[in-house]
């Protein structure tokens, strides 16, 4: 029954987004069914759209963890975007620098610069609400912009190669590779970019759950996020829980770096991702913060986009601007819950205080 | 050096603050009556969309003439108050989160005039180009005359009218003033859709005044810039517009130095470039940003926030 409650109202959002989507659709001159049937069935077509779609949904998996944790903790952590772009340089950056090394020392290393660079990020906003108050929102966003700006210096003036009039770095390693499904799954064609991180979020996923139910760390976390004076006077630090929050939050997303440079680019390409960090928090929000449902609503939107480069590619007049257009309606949606829920809304996770 | 602060930089800082100012001044009521407003970013884009799109109609099926970009500007200022009504019944009819929905809002109006240009001129995203005499046709002087009137109404709005003491108790103790008689909801809606129409003007401002037509996300962060100005100006008039002015500054300075200004020998070294570099343009794109996150610590001077920012009024029963 409870089970059954938390699927109910995802379902309904994201039919709700499909039904105004299908209504827009119509009044820009195409057939919203024969637009919908191409999007699914080129999501779900096996090995391509299956590969895609999952490859598409391992950055969401890693920044819809990263939103679900610091939602836990009763923090919105909007920096994402900035985090797993100083992380995905950062990987880069080691893959680069240290090529000299072998792949048993360069690859966990990549991997590690990926996390920390990416949880330094995201302990930023962390210690300066835990020191100041200031709120994390507001500093998450400046640090977007402030993240994207100094990689994006770092690759045009130190990283790039000379002449080259795409903002990408130099090419890693070859040790700092990780492989391809393709490698590993006989059958499953290698051109596919799906890699290893897609098991690496898997396996986040099931981290995530065991830290945050199954620890004692994850409790106090969780109960500074629903009730911090309480949390207080049962001798739980807030400041140290919200350092906590944002570090691990910046981690999860700086992964992403992991997928994208060390499995599909094995360069840092500047401007990389497609608001991966902004579309985690309609996976968390939609995955009703748990882990298992960010793993559900990040496949979807993985078969969003990649069905959406078909839908632009083969209607008439629809783009792959839909997919935004649905994403951002889902939110709408699950955020005013109430509008389905009636008056009895409890909105305890979501309670904030200031800005 | 000194042939860099001319008058011409004088008008591009005036020029690239225009919807800057105009975003920050409305965002500034709704974060007064206690609503935040990330989603002004979204606000712009419907605005700088539905202008020029409707400009370009105006203009080219209904030869509308000089009327066209009035129309425009008109159309824009709707779009955008459209967009707030939506984020106002939202967060205030069903008490949703105000950062989560601003964020939808910013999603959904990053995907939705890239969607419909896409569909209606046949673009990848982006609106025809509007003639050259169907622009705003106001010289940066005029504009920047407007805008000191502006901020002197919302000052004279905010704290020598009935309406603006109502607006700031409902964002301090809306309990307090729901006691007194005043309708929490109903000033929030106002303070909510004041904003849309100001952010849908500065919008129409950049796709019919600065440039002309609108292209894919053509705001790119002003929304952003313009809360930050907000936040640094310490959500008050004056300072919020002197705000926008430096952070116009900075862009105007950013554009114009490309070439102009050499890197000091110490930080060539620092950033390990030859000396006699320019300065790297990405160090100035992060002033703005740099000044809230400093300003929010608390380190030059102190930065409160309306005190029930954010948060749902429930009224007791």
């Amino acid at each position: 029954m409870k089970l059954l409650r938390e699927l109910l109202f995802p379902l309904i959002a994201v039919i709700a987004a499909f039904i105004i989507g299908g209504i827009l659709i119509l009044i820009i001159g195409d057939d919203p069914i024969v637009a919908y049937k191409l999007l699914l069935g080129s999501a779900l077509s096996w090995p391509d759209g299956i590969g895609y779609t999952l490859f598409y949904a391992t950055p969401l998996i890693f920044t819809g963890l990263a939103v679900l944790v610091a939602f836990r903790c009763g923090l919105l952590n909007i920096g994402a975007e900035g985090q797993l772009y100083v992380a995905a340089f950062a990987t880069a950056w080691v893959g680069i620098t240290f090529a000299h090394m072998s792949g048993w020392v360069l690859l966990p290393l990549c991997f590690v610069a990926a996390i920390i660079a990416g949880g330094a990020w995201g302990a930023i906003p962390g210690v300066l609400k835990a020191r100041f108050g200031s709120h994390e929102v507001i500093n998450t966003i400046m640090l977007n912009f402030i993240a994207v700006a100094l990689v994006s210096y770092f690759t045009q003036y130190h990283y790039k190669t000379p002449g080259d009039p795409i903002m990408e770095t130099t090419e890693i390693s070859g040790g700092a590779h990780i492989a391809r499904i393709g490698r590993i799954l006989p059958g499953f064609p290698e051109r596919i970019p799906l890699n290893l991180a897609f098991i690496l979020a898997l396996v986040c996923c099931v981290l995530v759950y065991l830290f945050l139910w199954r620890t004692k760390w994850g409790y106090e976390l969780r109960a500074t996020g629903s009730n911090p004076t309480a949390a207080e006077y049962g001798g739980i630090s807030i400041r140290k829980q919200i350092i906590i929050a944002m570090t691990i939050s910046g981690s999860l997303a700086g992964m992403v770096g992991i997928n994208e440079v060390l499995g599909y680019r094995y360069r840092y390409y500047d401007g990389f991702s497609a608001s991966y960090g902004f579309t985690g928090i309609a996976v968390a929000l939609l995955g009703r913060n748990h882990p298992v449902g960010v793993l559900l609503s990040a496949i979807l939107f993985g078969m969003l986009i990649r069905g959406g480069i078909f839908v632009d590619a083969f209607t008439n007049n629809v783009t792959k601007d839909l997919v935004d257009v649905l994403q951002g309606i889902v939110i709408l949606f699950v955020a005013a819950e109430a509008l389905f829920r009636g008056p009895f809304s409890r909105f305890g996770l979501l309670k904030r205080s200031k800005v | 050096m000194r042939d860099l602060f001319t008058i011409a930089l004088i008008w591009s800082t005036v020029r690239l603050a225009t919807p800057l100012i105009l975003a920050a001044l409305g965002g500034l009521f709704s974060e007064r009556s206690g609503i935040i407003n990330i989603a002004l970013e979204g606000k712009m884009l419907a605005g700088a969309f539905t202008a020029a799109a409707v400009t370009y109609a105006a203009d080219s099926k209904l030869h509308l003439g000089a009327a066209s970009p009035w129309i425009g500007l008109l159309a824009g200022m709707s779009a955008g108050i459209l967009i707030a009504a939506i984020y106002a019944i939202v967060c205030i009819r069903y008490k949703a989160d105000q950062v989560v929905s601003g964020t939808a809002i910013n999603i959904l109006m990053f995907g939705l005039p890239a969607f419909l240009s896409g569909a209606l001129f046949l673009s990848s995203g982006s609106t025809p180009q509007i003639p050259r005499d169907r622009l705003i046709p106001f010289t940066p002087f005029v504009i920047a005359l407007l805008l000191g009137l502006l901020t002197a109404i919302c000052w004279y709005v905010l704290y020598r009218t009935p309406f603006g003491l109502r607006l700031r108790s409902v964002g301090e103790n809306p309990e307090a003033a729901d006691a007194a008689g005043v309708s929490v909801s109903r000033i929030r809606y106002s303070g909510v859709l004041i904003a849309g129409a100001l952010a849908g003007i500065g919008g129409a401002y950049l796709s019919i005044g600065q440039s002309s037509l609108f292209t894919r996300n053509m705001t790119s962060g002003r929304g952003f810039i313009a809360l930050a100005a907000l936040i640094f100006g310490k959500w008050r008039p004056v300072q919020t517009l002197l705000a926008c002015l430096l952070f116009g500054f900075t862009e105007a300075v950013s554009i114009q130095m490309q070439g102009a200004i050499k890197l000091p020998a110490f930080f060539a070294t620092l950033l390990r470039q030859t000396p006699g570099d320019d300065i790297p343009i990405q160090f100035i794109q992060m002033v703005p940003y740099l000044l809230t996150i400093i300003v929010l610590a608390g380190f030059i001077g102190s930065s409160r926030p309306p005190r029930a920012l954010g948060i749902p009024y429930q009224k007791e029963k």
